[in-house]
């Protein structure tokens, strides 16, 4: 398969799936007896009082969930679709404002935190995997291994509550809530910065102490496989030095199958903001969610939730597309799965 | 007794018969016993099973060795080893924690056994069937399967538990996996394309076999010790996934519940008195405990199961090594 190919086939697959997260959507909201439809009818019935006629509850159903409640069902759907392909996400109950703009306000911090845990865990694990694995069996790697082992048990939530608890709010060292300080100025200048890395250290810090031990026994494992490998003998035998054997050969063939599951951790680390934002009063896209899922604003709740897929999936499929320059044998990636 | 030489070996009836009992006793070793007996040379897995065991004791033995915890039963606020009848003290209502850790096992046991259970029999029949069938429809199926690996985890259980508002714990474990199988599918089948042109499967199908069977009796026996990893990591990501949300009150709840528990002792301001931080305790280590036995149990079997790391295994004897390819970002 030549890359143009496997370029389009990812592309039609990420459309396709965005198309088919967009009917879940649809599907949720509209087809649900006794679901969001009806719970909002009810609510703006109770909110006016009943001095509402039909058609002016079901225009305002349509100007919060972009769904015309009284037109054939394809026709809704096709309404929603095209919204929601135009950025017009509906309104938020809750907020009063269109969801597009608070997701689009909270994004870059989900995005920040993400960004950033994924980078350190990788770079943290990658690196500790790679020395266990070189001495294996000492002491070093055995202790650190069954660190590894203990602190990966350990789910991200308790991480981050037990850092909240201690280094919030017993020693009060670290930020409990928001983002950066109150008397910065937003913008590029190095004290924003520092606010905003220093306001986001504790939800980086949960994800990574909660994520590195995995990669870091991955990594081991691959690279202890690798170290066995006839090629490698070869290597020795060319008289290659230490140092390119160890970054060339072990260090890039043990990465490589990993390459896919930091993919997929993408979408894992988007996800779980919606429990770590809250423990850390954290206004990204998470925390907008629980608060919708709380007030049961519905619009917001879907609205957050193709949010949160379409990062997802625009972050695998960078991912995809840049691995065929990360493993050249991929040649586009196309042939992995085959046999 | 005949003289005549059966014409050919396929006519050929065995000299022994094995008794129905005898054949019950074979399958019972095959797959119970020697995986067992295997299972139990592993420290890791000897460990995580005999945590995942104390949870299993504590969920059905332990819950009629005491009456349920009832607010004011005792003192408010009683610390932790303080009292022989509170051993884990009370909360702010009076009630004793360990009473409340111990009720709130049966339906967190419920809830892992059907998540995983509807994961991993998902995952197997989509991945052993389209990894044999092959052709459109494992393109098809696999495009499925890659949809539904792209939709965050996470989010949709959070979306679909509040438009459900699932109640019992077997519900609550399969919404809890709803798209946590898709990844396990495709690995299957992954493995399913290098067996399916082994020979033996090329024989049975050569002679006529159905494809249930091939798959079944071929294929199947095959991918077992990974189906049995996956099964552990599933319950898992069901235990860490189920308690996060019970937590944040996005799952509702009328039964104890640890990830509640840990909901309320929070809110109730355990984070800022020493007092209540007993409270905060017991729920967050009894999940982190069902969680390493869990994950050691895993390791354990992949460690031995696992084909390439047995072949490293056996040339190597005992060298204190894991291994983890098995193990991508699946957790959550």
């Amino acid at each position: 398969m030549t890359s143009a190919d496997y370029f389009i086939k990812r592309t039609i697959q990420g459309v396709f799936t965005f198309f088919a997260v967009m009917s879940i959507t649809f599907a949720m909201i509209r087809l649900m007896p006794g679901g969001p439809m009806d719970f909002l009818r009810a609510q703006m019935s109770q909110q006016v009082g009943g001095q509402m006629t039909q058609a002016e509850m079901d225009r305002k159903l349509e100007l919060f969930t972009n769904m015309h409640p009284d037109r054939p069902l394809h026709e809704q759907y096709f309404g929603y679709i095209e919204h929601v392909l135009s950025g017009d996400l509906g309104r938020s109950i809750w907020y009063n404002e269109p969801v597009a703009e608070i997701l689009g306000a909270a994004m870059p911090w989900t995005i920040f935190i993400s960004i950033v845990s994924l980078v350190v865990i990788y770079a943290a694990g990658v690196s500790l995997g790679a020395i266990m694995a070189y001495i294996e069996g000492s002491k070093f790697d055995i202790s650190s291994s069954m660190l590894s082992i203990v602190i990966t048990s350990v789910p991200f939530y308790i991480v981050a509550i037990v850092l909240v608890w201690f280094l919030g709010y017993q020693w009060g060292l670290f930020p409990i809530s928001g983002q950066f300080g109150e008397n910065v100025r937003p913008g590029y200048n190095t004290a924003f910065i520092q606010s905003i890395l220093y306001y986001g250290a504790l939800p980086i810090i949960s994800l990574v102490l909660a994520g590195f031990g995995r990669i870091a026994l991955s990594m081991r494992g691959n690279s202890i496989q690798t170290l066995g490998a006839d090629y490698l003998r070869v290597a020795r035998l060319r008289g290659l030095s230490q140092r390119r054997i160890a970054l060339r050969y072990v260090a890039r063939n043990a990465f490589l199958p990993m390459y896919t599951g930091m993919m997929i951790s993408i979408g894992t680390l988007f996800g779980s903001s919606i429990i770590l934002e809250q423990i850390f009063s954290y206004p990204g896209v998470g925390y907008y969610m629980f608060r919708a899922v709380s007030s049961r604003d519905y619009p917001l709740m879907m609205g957050t939730f193709l949010f949160i897929t379409l990062g997802v999936i625009v972050g695998v499929y960078i991912a995809d597309l840049t691995y065929g320059y990360v493993d050249p044998r991929a040649g586009g990636g196309g042939e992995r799965e085959a046999f | 007794m005949s003289t005549e030489q059966p014409q050919s070996p396929f006519e050929t009836i065995s000299e022994t018969e094995l008794s129905r009992e005898d054949r019950y006793r074979q399958l019972f070793n095959g797959y119970v016993g020697t995986p067992f007996r295997i299972i139990w040379t592993d420290w890791r897995a000897r460990l995580g099973l005999a945590i995942i065991s104390s949870f299993l004791l504590m969920g059905t033995v332990g819950v009629s060795l005491f009456d349920p915890p009832r607010a004011s039963e005792g003192p408010l606020l009683l610390g932790a080893f303080q009292s022989w009848a509170f051993p884990l003290g009370t909360d702010s209502l009076g009630r004793g924690i360990l009473g409340q850790i111990v009720y709130a096992t049966p339906a967190m046991l419920k809830m892992i056994t059907a998540g995983a259970l509807f994961a991993t029999t998902m995952a197997t029949g989509w991945g052993l069937f389209a990894g044999y069938k092959g052709g459109t429809i494992d393109r098809l199926m696999m495009s499925f399967v890659d949809v539904l690996m792209t939709i965050p985890g996470l989010p949709l259980v959070v979306v679909l538990a509040a438009i459900l508002e699932p109640r019992n714990p077997y519900l609550v474990g399969i919404i809890l996996t709803i798209n946590g199988w898709a990844g396990f599918a495709r690995q299957l089948r992954a493995e399913v394309l290098k067996l399916r042109q082994n020979s033996y499967v090329e024989a049975s199908r050569t002679m006529g076999i159905s494809t249930f069977s091939i798959i079944t009796k071929d294929i199947l026996p095959n991918v077992m010790p990974l189906i049995v990893v996956s099964f552990v990591t599933r319950a898992r990501n069901v235990i860490i996934a189920s308690v996060g949300l019970y937590f944040l009150g996005i799952l509702p709840s009328s039964t104890l519940n640890w990830g509640l528990m840990l909901n309320s002792a929070y809110t109730s301001g355990g984070i800022y008195s020493p007092e209540q931080a007993h409270w905060l305790y017991a729920p967050m280590i009894t999940i982190v405990l069902l969680s390493l036995g869990l994950l050691l149990f895993a390791q354990g079997c992949d460690r031995i199961f696992n084909p390439r790391i047995r072949a490293r295994h056996a040339k190597k004897s005992e060298n204190e090594s894991s291994d983890d390819a098995s193990f991508h970002g699946e957790t959550m």
